[in-house]
């Protein structure tokens, strides 16, 4: 007994980031293995792009104007795919309440899985930029633009883990996530768009600035406001 | 069922009369606006419903944190009832807003920052009532609906400023004029009469749908009570 | 040990449990039976801190659920039907995977002792997926035990394992409870109940109606027994 109430003393604190790094070490080196989820939204959002090039029929300009919609429009249908996956593990398996009955704060629980949501996310990215870079012949490779790609994908995943937690408690799970996330999330699409096109176009900072704010706030408010109420959501 | 309360039949009456009242001094009362006509009677409506739409929003979200925090079903019934509500009355103001449009603008629809944030909101509402329907457990419903109004009555809010940062020619009525709105008009003291008692009408017509239907709510919570009570 | 008074459990308007009264002292092994949808899981599920009771007293090891839930936790072990083990890792990374977020010191040994006594130390480097139930089952009480909790929760551990899965379960579980441990389980499987535990209560009508140590019994009227306590 003694022995583990010193445990209890020393790791409270450490406790909290263990855990967290726990997640997250497991999610990657379980998709690590099985890649069943990178190769889904990798497959999914080239084939999203793809579609893109034959239902629009850009010519070299417009394309270029097009270009940073067409690539959030992607990363939002893609990252549903993700999310959903990555929340239907932890649900099949009961997994989720291997997790609850952890002696540690839930929100390790959001964070751990946010930030793993995060990484697959940035993972397809930085594979989707150079292959669009590549099929358009247009230079992706700005780091205004990797900027933007990483505020909005924070926002974007923040909201993101916190709603497929409720979907993946529903009935209706897979198909609920776009809808419960689209309406939501619409300001880092917003903001992320014009943020892109802005730097893409070689635009004066203070132009670009007030989207990078606006992304920078939504992140913020998003990952607090999630925190707080992820309790709610998880426990009965 | 209780029966409805001395106040609420009472209110009901006041509503109906108030309504004509409202319809007598927009048809009878207000002038004639120069350019629009007609066609402009329609904005008191207009802004009436926008009015009691933004109300409906707002007890939505104040429900929902007061759900989480007391964890009492009753704000959970009442938050429902806010929501539909504020539904139904943005769906009003913007069909009205559309039929003032067409003429004004030349456009029943344009992309400018309160239609498009008026849209996406019901986007969220009509989100809420899936969510809703996807969850049978009465406990689960309401914490994840309470969570889903603070979610999107935040994100609402963010997402018209948002869409203001780069488009604006809705007609600024009143307060600001920004320069590239285009589209306003002038309000003469009689119109500002007649919009504020038309707010005002709605705002006792909002009060008295939102009772009707909490009333309603209650009385679903208790079919389901004799439902189980029956099963076992 | 486990100290629980006048529990009531309602979800929404249902009552499932209804002012349940239990008490187990250190190293008892109870056995709770009773039939399909009595809320012998959902009984489990409050010990376990995984769900609130809605009135009642509930004290786990000494500490009160709700409010104090993480001291409860580090002190138990749960294995219900499902497995709780991600596929995609191997046995060791899933016990490490625990370990982690439980806080064991000196990990490694202790996985090591557990892989042991599970006797799946030669499958450790097998991804869960390719085992059979009843070596994730095994694999589930390494996990439950991985910390050294002094009460385990077992809920219907049984299901859908074969006769000889069953009995190397059964071994395990004696020597685990063994080890001075308190343990409940919740089981539909009489025959295997009465060699392991050392008390049976039954669960029905939202309450415990009987209760009857081993001793007490004495050998093959456990089934008598069970089926008085639910005709009355």
């Amino acid at each position: 007994m003694n022995n583990k109430q010193r445990t209890v003393e020393h790791k409270s604190a450490s406790s909290f980031l263990g855990a967290v790094g726990a997640i997250i070490w497991k999610d990657l080196a379980a998709e690590l293995r099985s890649r069943e989820l990178l190769s889904a939204m990798l497959v999914f959002a080239l084939l999203v792009i793809l579609i893109f090039n034959f239902a629009l029929e850009l010519d070299p300009l417009t394309r270029r104007v097009a270009t940073p919609g067409i690539l959030w429009a992607t990363f939002a249908f893609a990252g549903t795919l993700g999310l959903n996956r990555s929340m239907a593990v932890e649900k099949d398996r009961g997994c989720l309440d291997g997790l609850l009955l952890a002696p540690v704060d839930r929100s390790a629980i959001y964070f751990g899985k946010t930030i793993s949501n995060l990484a697959f996310m940035l993972i397809v990215e930085a594979i989707v930029l150079p292959v669009y870079s590549v099929l358009y012949t247009t230079n992706l490779f700005n780091p205004g633009l990797i900027v933007v790609i990483l505020l909005g994908s924070v926002g974007y995943v923040a909201v993101g883990t916190l709603l497929s937690s409720m979907a993946v408690q529903t009935r209706t799970r897979d198909v609920l996530l776009p809808i419960l996330l689209f309406p939501v999330v619409i300001p880092i699409l917003i903001a992320a768009v014009k943020a892109s096109s802005g730097f893409l176009q070689g635009l004066a900072l203070t132009e670009v600035m007030p989207y990078i704010n606006l992304l920078i706030v939504y992140d913020v408010i998003f990952t607090s406001v999630a925190y707080m109420v992820f309790d709610f959501v998880v426990e009965e | 069922m209780k029966p409805q309360p001395i106040f609420l039949k009472v209110l009901n009456v006041v509503s109906v009369l108030l309504f004509l009242a409202t319809l007598s001094m927009v048809f009878l009362y207000a002038p004639l606006e120069a350019t629009m006509n007609y066609v402009q009677k329609i904005f008191y409506l207009h802004i009436a419903n926008a009015w009691v739409g933004m109300l409906g929003f707002i007890a939505a979200a104040a429900a929902g944190v007061i759900y989480l925090i007391k964890h009492d079903q009753k704000w959970d019934n009442i938050e429902l009832a806010a929501v539909e509500i504020s539904l139904v009355f943005f769906l009003i103001a913007i069909i009205s807003g559309s039929i003032w449009a067409r003429p004004s603008w030349g456009a029943y629809w344009t992309w400018e920052p309160r239609l498009t944030t008026a849209a996406i909101l019901e986007m969220v509402y009509i989100a809420y009532l899936l969510l809703r329907q996807g969850i049978d457990d009465p406990d689960r419903r309401a914490r994840f609906s309470a969570v889903y109004t603070i979610v999107g009555s935040i994100s609402v809010p963010i997402t018209f400023m948002s869409i203001r940062l780069f488009r604006t020619i809705h007609p600024v009525v009143i307060g600001t004029n920004s320069a590239s709105s285009q589209g306003s008009f002038d309000m003469t003291s009689k119109m500002l009469a007649t919009m504020f008692f038309a707010l005002f009408t709605f705002s006792v017509i909002f009060v008295t749908l939102f009772w009707h239907r909490i009333r309603l709510g209650q009385l679903a919570q208790q079919v389901e009570q004799l439902k189980l009570e029956e099963l076992q | 040990m486990i100290a629980v008074k006048k529990l009531v459990k309602r979800f929404g308007l249902k009552t499932v449990l209804r002012g349940l009264d239990f008490e187990v002292q250190a190293g008892e092994f109870v056995a709770l039976l009773g039939p399909n949808g009595a809320g012998k899981t959902t009984f489990l599920r409050i010990l376990a801190s995984l769900s609130r009771p809605t009135l009642g007293e509930v004290r786990v090891a000494g500490y009160r659920l709700p409010a104090q839930a993480s001291d409860v936790r580090r002190n138990l072990g749960v294995v219900s039907h499902l497995p709780l083990l991600y596929g995609d890792l191997t046995a060791e990374e899933n016990l490490r995977f625990y370990g982690r977020i439980y806080g064991v010191l000196e990990l490694s040994q202790r996985i090591n002792e557990v892989l042991e006594l599970v006797g799946l130390n030669s499958r450790r480097r097998d991804l869960v997926r390719t085992f059979s139930r009843g070596m994730q089952q095994r694999l589930a009480i390494g996990r439950a035990i991985l910390h050294n909790p002094d009460v385990l929760l077992f809920d219907e551990p049984h299901t859908g394992l074969d006769q000889d899965a069953c009995d190397m379960l059964d071994r395990l579980l004696s020597e685990v409870a063994g080890q001075g441990r308190t343990v409940v389980m919740t089981s539909h499987d009489l025959a295997r109940v009465e060699d392991l535990a050392s008390r049976f209560d039954v669960l029905s009508s939202g309450v415990i109606s009987a209760s009857a140590s081993r001793n007490g019994l004495g050998k093959n009227n456990l089934l008598d027994f069970y089926r008085k306590a639910l005709a009355s």
